[in-house]
């Protein structure tokens, strides 16, 4: 078992890094998370890890530490009832406001492992009639290089290949190889990927009309969250929408989104004017 | 209460897909083979069975297409469950009439995700 101390040194790099907090529920997963990496780097114990991170004696051990930590959990469409909103009403709505441009530009913040941008691309894919001439940019952000690393090959294991994923189109966009499956050029060309820490600026790609940030900010204490939600609304278009995994909310996290009226779980920015109202509010009552 | 047939040869495979069945509420009944499940099939029709490929007397793809041709039965969906982890295995299962397709090992979240995928959750 993990000693407390080791535990709370560990925690802190990990929140320094990528804002993530272990909570105590999962200090289980630090002890499988950091035996391969320890076992690979001949150390043999946390404590030696620590002492090697405190000095920092080799930086990609201290990013190797942090990477082996974050949790990667993801799936292909991942809540399937609030995906299906998304591809079906959500996207419809925003196809009517862009059908004079014909452009659409998606951000799959904290992407893990891409089964998230990868479910996109594929459901664009499914209504091609649909959505013939349109521009349709799929950006897809994390701050693990191992899991964008996997992201880019689209390879998954068998294990990960059927979580979620309908058998047809896992034969229709994916290829198998050995004990793997890897995503067609089709579909891997349809998602650009590309490494960002969610705690710093958000990346200078101009202004998304979708961002999906899901299961991410649960991770976060609460600063962090406001942080990360405020970055992300610098790079919303003013009618663009966010959507937040299950669990999540931005009620209380901050000023610059608000519930959709329409759609439960999907967040839209808050106009620059109305914000300044609100602070107007705030200040005077 | 929704209802799944468990169609496998495996006494353990049949116990750990009940344990987490049971859990999403499903009223489970088991057959140790296609024949069994045939039977089963005649007097009920689940929403929904859990196929295993290779069995004795009868396997999975002949009970399927058995089931399947018999104009006469309700069709419940079918999921494959194996270990048959080949293309040609998963596009011969979707020929004969497979709605969905496990491969073992699975976890709860991928079964669940599945069941979801053909509408009985």
């Amino acid at each position: 078992m993990v000693q407390s101390q080791a535990y709370t040194s560990l925690s802190n790099l990990l929140e320094k890094h990528t804002g993530q907090t272990l909570m105590a529920n999962r200090h289980w997963r630090i002890d499988m998370a950091l035996k391969p990496l320890m076992r690979e780097n001949s150390i043999p114990d946390l404590d030696t890890l620590i002492s090697l991170i405190d000095i920092d004696a080799d930086p990609k051990l201290t990013s190797a530490c942090v990477e082996a930590m974050v949790n990667n959990e993801t799936c292909f469409f991942r809540d399937q009832a609030n995906f299906a909103l998304l591809t079906g009403p959500v996207l419809d709505m925003l196809r009517e406001q862009r059908m004079g441009t014909k452009k659409l530009r998606i951000w799959s913040a904290a992407c893990s492992t891409g089964q998230e941008p990868y479910s996109l691309a594929m459901a664009f894919n499914e209504n091609a009639e649909k959505w013939r001439g349109w521009n349709i940019q799929i950006f897809a952000t994390d701050v693990s290089s191992s899991a964008l690393a996997q992201a880019r090959a689209g390879r998954y294991s068998q294990f990960e290949i059927q979580r979620g994923l309908p058998v047809m189109q896992m034969l229709r966009y994916f290829d198998q190889s050995g004990e793997d499956w890897i995503a067609k050029e089709n579909l891997r060309r349809a998602v650009t990927f590309t490494e960002h820490n969610m705690l710093n600026p958000a990346p200078h790609f101009g202004k998304f009309d979708v961002v999906l940030c899901r299961n991410m900010l649960m991770y976060l204490g609460e600063k962090r969250r406001t942080q990360v939600l405020d970055a992300i609304g610098t790079r919303m278009a003013d009618d663009g929408i966010l959507m937040l995994g299950a669990a999540e909310t931005v009620i209380g996290q901050t000023q610059d989104f608000r519930a959709s009226q329409e759609f439960r779980g999907f967040y839209e920015p808050v106009s620059r004017a109305a914000s300044h109202l609100n602070a107007a509010h705030r200040i005077f009552g | 209460m929704r209802t799944c047939l468990i169609v496998d040869d495996s006494k353990v495979i049949r116990k750990v897909a009940r344990h987490i069945l049971e859990t999403m509420q499903f009223d489970v009944a088991e057959a140790s083979d296609g024949k069994e499940a045939l039977d089963h099939c005649s007097g009920t029709t689940p929403d929904v069975i859990l196929l295993d490929w290779n069995m004795p007397v009868m396997s999975g793809m002949d009970f399927l297409r058995a089931y399947r041709s018999t104009v006469e039965l309700p069709k419940a969906k079918v999921i494959f469950c194996t270990t048959e982890n080949g293309v040609g295995h998963i596009k011969a299962a979707i020929d004969a009439g497979a709605d969905e397709y496990v491969m073992k090992p699975f976890d709860r979240e991928t079964l669940e995700a599945k069941l979801q995928i053909v509408g009985c959750l």
